[in-house]
């Protein structure tokens, strides 16, 4: 049988009416989704938009509140991943489950080794693997080198071919791509076309524009975890398709953006800036603004802002503090050039959950600058006032704040160095819209007194509301500076890379 | 088939680093040492590798490289099991006062020293994986009441163990004692286990992640313990054969010789990685012998313990620093 790009077929895997909640917030309501075989059904949305949730779903990782699943024509309800492995699916993970240190065939039949005569029968397990790859066409892996020594790609085949050896019949990949080079990810493009040929259904989660319309034969896209539209690829165009990915009301939630004459000098400047991740960044942060930086997960974000704080720092280039070069070779001496970092992950590098307010609030202050040598008399309550922290007193475990009073202890601790530069990694992630609007009220309030500040958020009306001025990335590069208050298409569209014109 | 594309590494390199797998370090380290060692003890009017210093060797690494084995296991988990020393002491006590000189009781004796062991291994395991207290602090804790029992109700040695039964620890065929053997039988059952069987595959993959691992349906929990209880075992093998050549039991057999940190040095100095999921039982009976080695030429040049120490850290050290540059990475 021949299989054509679009069918009327009956659809292997039948999503209805899903729903999903946690913790009280709706992550998914009334979606549906028909996978057919020999089909690639893209899955796209912004992040937070409900994609990796319904995956899970079907994947057996997480049981859906309301809507039914079903598997070849009759109902599925599975318990956990194994059950849905079973059953013929298979999910092929953004990050990979694989062991260095074991071989290919080992990987591939982890826990489920073949034995014979109480043995191990690693013959049969390397031939098995061995003609899974034939079958894909991926010669150049033998099934017995040690996955450590396998580059990211062919990780990801053995990966697929874990998968395979299940004898799936749907594959869901979460952003295949997105730890593959360029030159990796025509690969993939090849595997797929081969999965497709024997008759499987891939579901198929990307942030990237080019290959959802390289790959798929259908198009689902979410937002705010609706169902907005799920059509053939023929049928839409990439303008169209980002529109129906962004486009929500702007919220009256961000402070008056800086006027003209209060931007200053330039206070960082960043030329030819690169790393292991990074290539080709040029960018300057003036007293008073506030930069945004955008992009997809995966773009480069966060190491531009892991470069300039010395976490990850560059390997090329020349930074340059208030017009004199310097060189940020680690977070100290970030820190003492007077450049603050608000990671990202907040509990994880922002704070010592198990301290009291005080001791963290102090933390950078105490061990950058010392007892001796420090930058004058500190008023905490004052600085803990500044942040509006809701808390019982400068002696209480950070642990037992609030998400959002959490964020105003990380930011009281770096204001408490006085910063002229400051890198925000996603402020805002994980707080109410009350600590929201408190943060961008206090970063803007920063800007206004002279600090340089870029801010990195996956929210983009966060970043268009708050931004003086946006920079997108695209795959390590900066892909374009668009004005203050862009729309979401303009940004989603050099995030994607699906047009790299210089718009301003 | 390695078709036209190699995978990553060249095949010289590849090759190289073969040379380089730890376990060919450990033993081409070994000759080098028999070597270097028998010019010193040579030029000091001795010989180091005659039958007495073979015999020497082979018994210093009779009772270290059972608790290595074991030892190896647990490590190859990811896990440490500090109990092993205090151990040892109680299986020597159980098996000689259960013996008490009679020749019949023999069999019942090893049965119950081992079974006494297996329970201390259990322990040791269900604490790990059901409480989810740290491989250290369970085994440590452990340790800790194996010492408070010993030291309430025992003074010194206790137990006699018949002559037939001291046969084990002194019989021997030419240089090589019987007991050696039966440690290097062990071995290999050990190296057949993790190299050639289902539990052994799963060994690997809970010290390589033990996300990844119980992704991939292997019952996690089970593994630890069993590792832990095999360590016990072997740890109780040790205690007999203590106890064979001592002719009783002795509380602190174990603990005097160090067993715990000696036999997490072995296994690590035999190319194990500590924080698991890489090395095996083939390296750390090349670590055992190095030490075992080491003792026996210091002991034939007369130099002080603390040079001795000193070497013997030294060697540790640069051993696992040598395999962490050579250690690739994953993600």
């Amino acid at each position: 049988m021949v299989v054509t790009g679009l069918t009327d077929e009956a659809p292997l895997v039948r999503m209805r009416g899903i729903g999903k909640q946690f913790l009280g917030n709706a992550v998914l309501r009334d979606v549906d989704l028909d996978l057919r075989p020999g089909e690639v059904h893209a899955l796209v949305g912004e992040n937070g938009a409900g994609k990796s949730t319904l995956m899970k779903i079907l994947a057996g990782v997480h049981r859906p509140d309301a809507g039914s699943v079903e598997l070849g024509g009759s109902e599925v309800a599975f318990g956990s991943p194994r059950e849905a492995q079973a059953a013929g699916i298979s999910i092929v993970h953004q990050e990979f489950n694989l062991l260095g240190d074991r071989t290919v065939a080992e990987n591939v039949y982890l826990g489920r080794e073949p034995v014979r005569r109480g043995q191990v029968d690693r013959r049969r397990m390397e031939a098995d693997t061995a003609e899974l790859l034939d079958g894909l066409g991926e010669r150049g892996i033998s099934p017995r080198t040690p996955v450590r020594r396998l580059a990211v790609a062919q990780r990801q085949v053995v990966e697929i071919v874990k998968a395979l050896s299940t004898d799936a019949r749907v594959l869901a990949m979460d952003e295949p791509t997105a730890a593959l080079a360029d030159h990796e990810v025509e690969l993939l493009y090849g595997l797929v076309k081969r999965l497709r040929e024997r008759g499987i259904a891939i579901l198929y989660v990307s942030h990237r524009l080019r290959e959802v319309f390289d790959l798929s034969q259908r198009i689902t896209v979410l937002k705010d975890g609706e169902l907005v539209t799920s059509k053939a690829t023929a049928e839409l165009t990439p303008d169209q398709l980002v529109r129906h990915m962004v486009g929500r009301p702007l919220d009256a939630l961000f402070p008056d953006r800086a006027a003209e004459p209060e931007t200053g000098a330039v206070r960082l400047a960043v030329r030819g800036g690169g790393n292991a991740r990074l290539a080709g960044i040029d960018l300057e942060l003036r007293a008073g603004e506030i930069v945004g930086l955008a992009g997809l997960q995966g773009a480069g974000r966060s190491a531009v802002a892991r470069a300039i704080c010395g976490v990850d720092p560059f390997t090329t280039g020349t930074l340059e503090l208030d017009g004199r070069p310097v060189t940020i070779g680690s977070p100290r001496a970030a820190i003492r050039h007077g450049i603050a970092f608000v990671t990202e992950d907040r509990k994880g590098d922002g704070l010592a959950l198990r301290q009291s307010v005080r001791d963290n609030a102090l933390l950078v202050r105490r061990a950058a600058f010392g007892r001796a040598r420090g930058l004058g008399a500190l008023d905490l309550a004052a600085l803990l006032r500044s942040v509006t922290l809701v808390a019982r007193g400068p002696d209480q475990e950070v642990r037992y704040l609030s998400g959002g009073n959490q964020q105003k202890v990380v930011l009281a601790k770096w204001l408490a160095v006085e910063p002229h530069v400051l890198v925000v990694d996603e402020p805002t992630r994980g707080i109410d819209v009350g600590a929201k609007k408190a943060v961008y009220d206090l970063l803007r309030g920063l800007a206004r007194g002279g600090v340089a500040i870029l801010m990195i958020s996956s929210e983009l009306p966060e970043l268009i509301g708050m931004s003086d001025r946006v920079l997108v990335m695209h795959e390590g590069r900066l892909a374009g500076e668009l004005p203050a208050g862009p729309s979401e298409e303009a940004v989603m569209t050099l995030a994607t890379g699906h047009a790299t014109v210089e718009a301003a | 088939m390695m078709a036209a594309a190699p995978a990553v590494a060249t095949r010289p390199a590849q090759r190289l680093s073969r040379v380089l797998q730890p376990t060919v370090v450990v033993y081409l380290a070994l000759v080098l040492l028999l070597i270097a060692g028998s010019i010193l003890v040579g030029v000091r009017g001795g010989v180091l590798l005659d039958q007495g210093g073979i015999l020497n060797i082979l018994t210093r690494s009779t009772a270290l490289g059972l608790v290595a084995i074991g030892q190896t296991m647990v490590i190859l988990t990811g896990k440490l099991d500090l109990s092993v020393a205090y151990l040892i002491g109680l299986c020597s006590l159980i098996g000689a006062e259960t013996m008490a000189g009679d020749p019949g009781m023999i069999v019942p004796a090893v049965l119950l020293t081992l079974a006494c062991a297996a329970g201390v291994g259990l322990v040791n395991g269900l604490v790990i994986t059901k409480l989810k207290v740290n491989a250290f602090i369970a085994t440590l804790g452990t340790a800790l009441v194996i010492r408070g029992y010993l030291e309430s109700a025992y003074s010194g040695p206790a137990g006699e163990v018949p002559r037939a039964f001291q046969h084990l620890g002194y019989a021997r065929i030419g240089p090589i004692p019987v007991s050696a053997l039966l440690m290097v039988a062990l071995a290999a059952l050990a190296w057949w286990y993790l190299m050639r069987t289902k539990g052994g595959y799963h060994v690997y993959a809970v010290g390589g992640d033990e996300e990844v691992a119980r992704f991939s349906g292997i019952r996690t929990d089970r593994t630890i313990i069993k590792v832990h209880v095999l360590c016990a075992v072997a740890a109780g093998l040790a205690g007999l054969f203590l106890a064979s050549r001592l002719g009783s039991g002795a509380p602190w057999v174990g603990v005097d010789a160090g067993y715990d940190l000696e036999s997490i040095a072995a296994v690590v100095l035999g190319g194990t990685l500590l924080a698991g999921g890489r090395g095996g039982v083939a390296g750390t009976i090349g670590g055992v012998l190095i030490l075992a080695t080491l003792d026996t030429i210091f002991d034939d040049l007369g130099v002080t313990p603390f040079f001795k120490d000193v070497v013997r850290g030294a060697v540790l050290i640069i051993a696992v620093a040598l395999y962490a540059r050579r250690r690739g990475v994953l993600r």
